[in-house]
């Protein structure tokens, strides 16, 4: 009965060798192909170098100032503005300003990364019920398996590093913005088209004048989650080198440093509130408009 | 100001549903509404419409709800396609138009009022306004001052930087008037554009309406299913059920000459009175006998020959045309008469 009692599993041997000869294919693949996609990134390297650079290297209060105008301009709400302030505040008295800073660069690449893709993306899966059939099932998986699982083919074909890890964190981080952007467009009034059409709307006029104005909040929905979940990426993302809040996060792990896991923790924590609490305002001020109030 | 053009519409057929045009045969040759969904689940929307819609005139369009208004009026400019027929606009036919034509013809030559306003919210009243001149790529300077003309003469001044959701229903039906108005576009499409409105703002719209017309001479088609506003409107009046076309004529006809029960029973609550006009109750002129000195022109209504007839003090009155010619006599019976339609 040896059946019923071990599962009839694929024979070991071959199990093995199918193992093996994807792994070597893929090895193939990577040593050659490696370069040239790595110079595909190179781009992608210099935007994340600059995007850091401008954060660590300009003085810090001017950087200060500039968070505290995005987060003023964003929300309209003095509340924000001040918890944003001292937020930031601790944070650099505690000396986490510069990971703060690499982390927040990161995050921003990231996100613009996110909405050139994801945006456009959303938009086709809006448009054509075929590629949402298709795109839709890819971002099930994107978002179901584990972030550590992909980090293995991004390592392998990139190496250690800063692109490797922020295509991670785009991976992760991306679909919500895709979904949403469908999600709105297709949630836009029928009448509201209609009346596009009847005027003599173009495809483009019918898109950048009706469907993503009055999908706007929705988008704006997806950029906030998008930004949130990237910051939950970062801890996973510094294991391959991404450098930032994660980083003393690692080490404290590894050395059961409980005080700087901690603070690490709660600076990112304080970050993620301050990006929260600006997007959703600014997503609740876009909205001002579109609730009815009379009949 | 665009020259007025008018509308022929030409054996139109719709059939919603899979497969309609291997359907079409079986409507042409009689099936009905009911049999054609229980038998082929297709839906019967409009079922040879032959229409002509006189250029400059406020044609009508009326019916109970799902007789088919809707799909007719989106006929016009092409929002739904046809199953078989024409619609032909100035001569051409818009069914046959290539999508660019047909976007520069919805561009230039209609435009669309629409029953729940389908305002952009995001966009206030001057910058919803300016749509239509926006798709045409018409330049900003140009934009606002044509906007707000016609904001200014749909009585909304003032109102320009308010948004749709800050607004009344009859206010916001006026920014849907003035951005059908700003394309200058010959003909004005207008789907239910005041059922959704309070009874008396209902009133003040037709007003708003009827006097504009007077200047800007459009091809309106007019939807309603509320036969009152359709008589106070119409030039011309269609009646609609199933999708079938049972009677057209002048306000006039439809009142007085039912086509069948199913109107003459809508036109019992009818006010006659407002409706009906002189020369459709009078006698004929009496040879030899000296005509009444107090006078009416044709196309007067009965209440107002009636109130003339008791403000005047006299128990007769003479009916003229437009060039003071007799043409028949009226007194108080016969106008009773006519009020209670015998
Ligand atoms: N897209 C559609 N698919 C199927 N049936 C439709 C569609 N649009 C309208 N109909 C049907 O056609 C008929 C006429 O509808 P409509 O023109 O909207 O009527 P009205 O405007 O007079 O209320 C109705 O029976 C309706 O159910
Ligand atoms: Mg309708």
């Amino acid at each position: 009965m040896e059946f019923l009692s071990k599962f009839p599993q694929m024979d070991d041997a071959l199990l093995r060798d199918l193992k093996k000869s994807i792994d070597e294919s893929f090895r193939g693949f990577t040593r050659a192909y490696g370069d040239g996609i790595e110079s595909f990134f190179e781009p992608l390297r210099l935007f994340l170098v600059y995007a850091e650079q401008f954060m660590t290297r300009t003085p810090w209060i001017v950087i200060f100032l500039l968070i505290m105008a995005i987060a003023w301009f964003g929300s309209r709400n003095w509340k924000i503005v001040v918890g944003a302030a001292a937020t930031l505040l601790l944070i650099g008295y505690f000396g986490m300003w510069d990971d703060t800073m690499k982390t927040i660069s990161m995050i921003f690449v990231c996100t613009v990364i996110s909405i050139a893709l994801g945006i456009p993306l959303g938009i086709a899966m809006s448009r054509w019920n075929r590629v949402q059939s298709v795109v839709n099932p890819i971002l099930d998986v994107m978002q179901t398996m584990p972030s550590f699982v992909y980090l293995i083919p991004v390592v392998m074909l990139l190496g250690i590093g800063k692109v490797p890890g922020l295509i991670a964190v785009v991976i992760y981080a991306m679909p919500p913005i895709i979904r949403l952007t469908n999600l709105g467009i297709r949630l836009v009034d029928a009448d509201m088209l209609e009346a596009a059409d009847a005027f003599g709307s173009n495809g483009w006029q019918r898109l950048s004048k009706v469907q993503l104005p009055l999908a706007l909040p929705t988008i704006m929905a997806g950029i906030n989650q998008t930004i949130m979940m990237a910051l939950a990426m970062v801890v996973i993302a510094s294991m391959i080198g991404v450098q930032g809040l994660g980083q003393p996060v690692l080490r404290a792990i590894s050395n059961q440093y409980f005080t700087l896991g901690m603070f690490n923790g709660f600076a990112i924590v304080g970050i993620a509130i301050i990006f929260d609490r600006v997007s959703q305002a600014f997503g609740k001020r876009l909205q001002k408009h579109t609730e009815v109030v009379h009949g | 100001m665009a020259e007025p053009i008018g509308i022929q519409i030409r054996n139109l057929y719709k059939i919603f549903g899979n497969d309609a045009a291997s359907l079409i045969d079986k409507v042409r040759t009689g099936t009905t509404k009911t049999e054609l969904n229980d038998k082929y689940g297709a839906v019967l929307g409009l079922n040879n419409i032959n229409m002509d819609m006189a250029a400059g005139r406020i044609q009508v369009i009326m019916g109970l709800s799902g007789s088919g208004k809707s799909t007719l009026i989106r006929h016009i400019n092409r929002l739904i396609d046809p199953t078989a027929g024409e619609v032909l606009v100035g001569g051409e036919d818009v069914v046959k138009m290539s999508p660019e034509a047909l976007r520069e013809f919805r561009r230039h030559k209609t435009a669309m009022v629409f029953q729940k306003f389908a305002l952009l919210p995001n966009r206030n009243v001057l910058e919803n306004t300016g749509y239509g001149l926006e798709v045409q790529g018409i330049p900003r300077e140009k934009r606002i001052e044509t906007s707000m003309r016609w904001i200014e003469r749909v009585g909304l001044k003032g109102f320009e930087k308010k948004y749709p959701n800050q607004l009344s229903g009859g206010m916001q039906q006026r920014v849907g008037l003035a951005r059908a108005l700003s394309n200058d576009a010959p003909i004005l499409l207008m789907d239910e554009a005041f059922s959704a409105l309070d009874p008396l703002i209902r009133v003040d719209m037709q007003s708003v309406l009827l006097d504009l017309q007077k200047e800007i001479r459009k091809t309106v088609v007019f939807i309603t299913h509320d036969l009152d506003e359709a008589l106070r409107l119409g030039d011309s009046i269609a009646i609609l059920r199933d999708g079938e076309i049972i009677q057209q004529g002048t306000s006039q006809d439809i009142v007085l000459k039912p086509a069948d029960a199913y109107i003459a029973n809508f036109v019992r609550e009818v006010n006659r009175g407002r409706v009906i006009h002189v020369e459709a109750a009078m006698s004929p002129l009496v040879a030899d006998t000296a005509l009444p000195s107090g006078s009416v022109t044709e196309g007067t209504s009965l209440d107002d020959a009636m109130k003339h007839l008791v403000a005047s003090g006299a128990d007769r009155l003479t009916v003229t045309d437009a060039q003071n010619r007799p043409l028949g006599l009226l007194d108080s019976a016969t106008i009773v008469a006519a009020l209670v339609g015998i």
